[in-house]
Parts: structure tokens; sequence; C-alpha cells
């Protein structure tokens, strides 16, 4: 088990030393979004506005106009949660390269309850043109990621977990923006299991339950929500043809519905999605617990493949 | 109303040693703020609100000292303070409107409870409403746009508590988003501008009630507070703005508590 934050906030380090342009700015979030190094080695180059998450986005938004890399942060509910018009405005439509970095995504915030868990977070960014969503799943795939965006010249969203999560990949794990890694292949998938983030890890689990009864899946990590890469999802449901999605985050607007938009609109085949169903969450003492009521479990995946097949074959 | 200032002072020491006791089951919770506000609360709950007024907790996080309150007021059962943060308990870590009878408004992400109390008293001009808030709350926008709404508006029925304890998360409030005088800008905004000691209650009753009093404009109390009040560890130090003691500290704290 590794932090993402952790990830994050150490590639951030890197980027500083090598790249004078980047400069990291939160909403009295310092600690918990794991920029207190960053701050510290580069104190010139740091910026606290406060609790004052509008402020966050639009000053970043000024800085990147005056030829900065600004990195923004704070948990996801409060932005991009609470800073979406800033966002797509100062940020996107004027193509400016702001990072904005949500952490505590999904159930993370567990204890904090429904005002602190942020399962909207991908559906308010994806829909907002020239941005780019990238979700990693673990602790390298966040230092990629985080490597990635700062390149990348484009408003960028970053989504963090807020807890210690599985090693899925390791540093030769190949990361791009826009390209789904396969995560488990098999000899004849009979369903693809799509995924971002890190209950990802149950993706696998789910695979491994799944072979021991005789079924075969391919694990995709579609770390990239916007650009999709639907060249890899066309490719699965013909492969497969059938296709899980898994995702912390509403099905609806998230990963699920991206991944049946390009679905429906290439080479069609039955899909379940396990994610979160158009509820709020809750408080509880940890997210296992939160995952496991809103279905987000190896079991749940499982039950998923069963039913798709199915579906499949009838 | 017959007030009883010794009586007042036991349920704070009650009120304390629950949110201790959440914060530390919990593992969770925000110790600091919910410490500087509870003068402030029980004089509320048991001195000030009238059947027909209403209390706004815009600064959510501290809602361990608004459940306690609630518990010793008899508004809920006592045993459900020990399912703060519980899967299923109608005590969420954030206090919600539709999980818990007698919650006005759901709240925890800052700068958001001025506004609906805002809005609550300029439709229920029969009561006075009363909205809690932090002194970090205000570096927040929305929170402005509300003390703009309501000086137009002249809620004069709208009564802001600023639980001032002088600290959010990361450090001071000079350090992180220094605010200037805030007595000048209510001023400068058209509002009414009391400033007490927040853990007084002579003073908070003196100054709501001169606040009721008050026609033609909205009125703001300015309560110097101490954050972490009653716990010497605890007292001014920013790291127990959203940390759980462990079992020493624990013990240590309700020592001093008793
Ligand atoms: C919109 C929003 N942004 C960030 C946070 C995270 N947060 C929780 S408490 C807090 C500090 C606020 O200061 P204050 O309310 O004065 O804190 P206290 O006196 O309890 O230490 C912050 C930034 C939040 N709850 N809401």
């Amino acid at each position: 088990m590794k932090s993402m934050r952790g990830g994050f906030g150490e590639m951030l380090v890197e980027l500083g030393k090598k790249n004078p342009d980047i400069v990291v700015l939160t909403a009295d979030l310092a600690d918990s979004t794991r920029v207190k190094e960053f701050a510290e080695a580069f104190p010139n180059r740091f910026f606290q506005v406060g609790v004052a998450e509008q402020a966050l986005v639009t000053v970043a938004a000024g800085m990147a106009g005056a030829g900065k890399i600004p990195f923004i942060t704070s948990y996801a509910v409060f932005s991009p949660g609470r800073t979406f018009e800033q966002i797509k405005v100062t940020a996107a439509l004027s193509d400016l390269p702001v990072k904005i970095v949500g952490s505590h995504a999904g159930f993370g915030a567990s204890m904090y309850g429904a005002t602190h868990q942020s399962l909207e977070d991908i559906a308010l960014m994806r829909v907002i043109p020239n941005m780019v969503v990238v979700s990693p799943c673990d602790y390298e795939e966040a230092k990629k990621a985080t490597f990635a965006v700062a390149e990348n010249g484009k408003p960028s969203y970053l989504r963090l977990a807020r807890q210690d999560s599985p090693i899925i990949t390791d540093e030769n794990s190949k990361f791009e923006i826009g390209k789904a890694v396969i995560l488990r292949e098999s000899k004849d998938p009979q369903v693809a299991i799509i995924g971002c983030g890190p209950v990802l890890a149950e993706a696998l689990a789910a695979a491994d339950q799944l072979k021991d009864i005789g079924i075969e899946v391919m694990v995709i990590n579609n770390h990239t929500i916007k650009p999709i890469d639907d060249i890899a999802i066309t490719n699965a449901a013909r492969i497969c043809g059938a296709i899980v999605t898994v995702e912390e985050h509403q099905v609806m607007g998230g990963l699920g519905s991206t991944v049946a938009e390009v679905v429906t609109q290439g080479h069609i085949v039955p899909m379940e999605f396990v994610g979160v169903k158009d509820v709020f969450g809750e408080s509880a003492k940890n997210y296992q617990e939160l995952w496991k009521k809103f279905g987000l479990t190896k079991e749940n995946i499982t039950e998923a493949v069963k039913k798709v097949i199915t579906r499949k074959n009838s | 109303m017959e007030i009883d200032i010794n009586n007042l002072e036991s349920i704070s020491g009650r009120v304390r040693r629950n949110i201790l006791e959440m914060v530390y089951k919990a593992g969770s919770g925000h110790p600091g703020g919910s410490l500087s506000a509870v003068e402030i609360m029980v004089a509320l709950y048991f001195g000030i609100l009238e059947d027909r007024d209403r209390f706004f907790l815009s600064n959510g996080h501290i809602c361990p000292a608004l459940y306690s309150v609630m518990a010793e007021k008899g508004l809920i059962d006592k045993n459900l303070l020990a399912s703060y943060t519980e899967l299923g308990s109608s005590l969420q870590g954030h206090p919600e409107k539709t999980k818990l009878k007698g919650i006005e408004n759901t709240s925890g992400p800052l700068g958001l409870g001025l506004a609906q109390a805002a809005g609550f008293a300029a439709i229920k001009k029969g009561s006075y409403i009363y909205c809690m808030t932090s002194d970090g709350e205000h570096d927040e926008g929305n929170h402005w746009e509300a003390v703009n709404f309501a000086a137009k508006y002249k809620l004069s029925n709208l009564i802001q508590i600023v639980d001032k304890n002088g600290i959010q998360i990361e450090g001071t409030v000079e350090e992180i988003m220094p605010l200037g005088s805030l007595k000048e800008k209510y001023l400068a905004s058209d509002w009414n501008v009391f400033e007490i000691d927040g853990h007084n209650f002579d003073e908070i009753f003196d100054s709501t009630s001169k606040a009721r009093d008050k026609k033609g404009k909205p009125s703001v109390i300015l309560a110097n507070t101490v954050f972490g009040k009653g716990i010497s560890f605890m007292e001014s130090n920013p790291d127990w703005h959203a940390k759980a003691p462990n079992g020493d500290e624990f013990r240590k704290a309700m020592e001093e508590l008793k």
C-alpha cells in the first residue's frame, strides 16, 4: 500500500527542480494535498490563497497567462467541485495550462460524509472542452500522471485518492495520457473490465476469483477519461463481446458513461456498470465500508461480469 | 428567560467532555474549533433561541459541539453521540439536514451558511435567525456575497456570531490569510458590530439582546475565543484543528476537564 497523494507530492518537488515555471497554489490544504514539501523547497513559487477555491482557480489562471504552470490543490469536492465555471472560463476556454489537483476523491474522506466525498468530479471536468482528465490508480501512476500533465500544455484535472492504495503498477509500467493500459490479459477473455483509480485493485481481485471458476476476463486501466482511448475500448469490445466498467464515482457522467458513448458509436456490446448509482455518500469509519455499501467490491464486480455474460449469451 | 450562569457553566463542562469522547471514539473530527464554540452554542440553546427562532451552523466541521449541546438540551438521545461518523448514523461527520431533525442547513463546505441564514431571515421576518460562522470562512467569496445581501435587505432579524479563534487548518488566520479588521469591514458593509469575549456568558447574552433590539441592519457579533479552549495542550495550537487525541492525550484532556 502506498499513497497516491504522496506520489504526486514527490513528483511535484522533482518537477520544481527541473522547471522554474512550475508554481503551486493551495486553499488551506497544503498538508493534506501533500504540497508542503514543495512549499518548503520553493517558498517563492508557493501561494497560500486561504479557504478561497474560486480565487485558487482564477488566480492560477492569471499566473498561467503570465507564463507559469500552476498546480492548484484542494479536496476534489471543493476544487473542481465549487469552481466549475471558473475552470471552464478562465482555464479551459482560455486554454491555459492550469493543473487542477483534486484530492480525497471518491469515498476517501469517509468519516467526513457526503459533503466531503467527491463522486461527481470526473463528470464535471470531462464535459469541458480542452480539458484533460486523468485518474491514476496508484502511487507510481500518480507520479507519472503528475509529470505528464506538467508537460502537456493543457488545462488538466488530476484526480487523487486520500487513502493509501494497493500497488498496481511499477516504475517501468507504461503511462501515456490518452492511452489505456491492459493490466490483465487472457487467451480467450469473455468480458473486458474497464476501470480507473484505486478501485482497479478490486477489478484485479475479481479477475482472480473469476478465473478460479473458469471465467477469463481482460482488465484495462483506463486512467485517462479525456481524451478517451476509443481505439482500445472498441478493440476490447470486439475481442470480448461484453464490458463491465468500474469506478469510484457516479456512473452517470463518469467513466461508465464515457465508455458507453464509445461503445454505442463503435462496436456495440452489452455493458454493466459498477460505480455509484445516483445516490449521495455518507459517513463511515473507512472507505472499505463505503465500497461495500455502495457496491464497489470485487464481489460486486464478479456479479456484474456474470450478469453481462448472461446477457451476451442470451 | 431566567438564566443561571453557573448551570450553563456546568453544561459547558459536560459538552466539552462529550466533544472529547466523540472525537476520541471516532478517531476523527475537529476538536479545536468545537471547543472554542461551546459557550456560544450553550448560550444559544439554553437561553437565547425562542421557539420560532432558528440556528444555522455554517462551519459544520465543529458539529461535535452542536450534537453535544443538542443532546444536553434533550433534542437528541445522548446515546446517539457515540455513533458520530459511523455508517448509518444520523450524526454525520458534517451535519446533514435530511439526516437529523433540528439541523437547519447541511454544512461542512465553508462559506455557505450565512447566505442560507440570510435567505431564511429574508422570508421569516417574525423570527430571529442566528448563524455561527468561523474566521477561516471569511476567506470565502460566497460569505461576503451574503454580507452584501443581508445589508441590502436590512435583515435586522439576522444575527451572525463569528467564532473568532484566530486559527484555521494550517496555521493562524494571520499566517494563512490575514483578514484585516473584520470590525471595519462589517461596519463599512452596513452591519451592526459587537465585539465580545466568546467564553463570557454575560457578554454573549448582552450582545445578542442588543442585536435583537437594533432595527434596519443585520448584526454581527465578533466573538473572540480560544481555539481548543479548556485543554491546555490544545489551546491555540493549530495541530488540533482536525486531529483525534490518542489514548494518553484523551485521558489527560478528560483529567483537565474534571
Ligand atoms: C469550501 C471548503 N474548503 C476547504 C475546507 C477544508 N477546511 C475544513 S476546516 C478549514 C479551516 C477553516 O478555518 P476555521 O473554520 O476558522 O477553523 P477552526 O477554527 O475550526 O480551526 C478548512 C480549510 C472546507 N471545509 N470547505
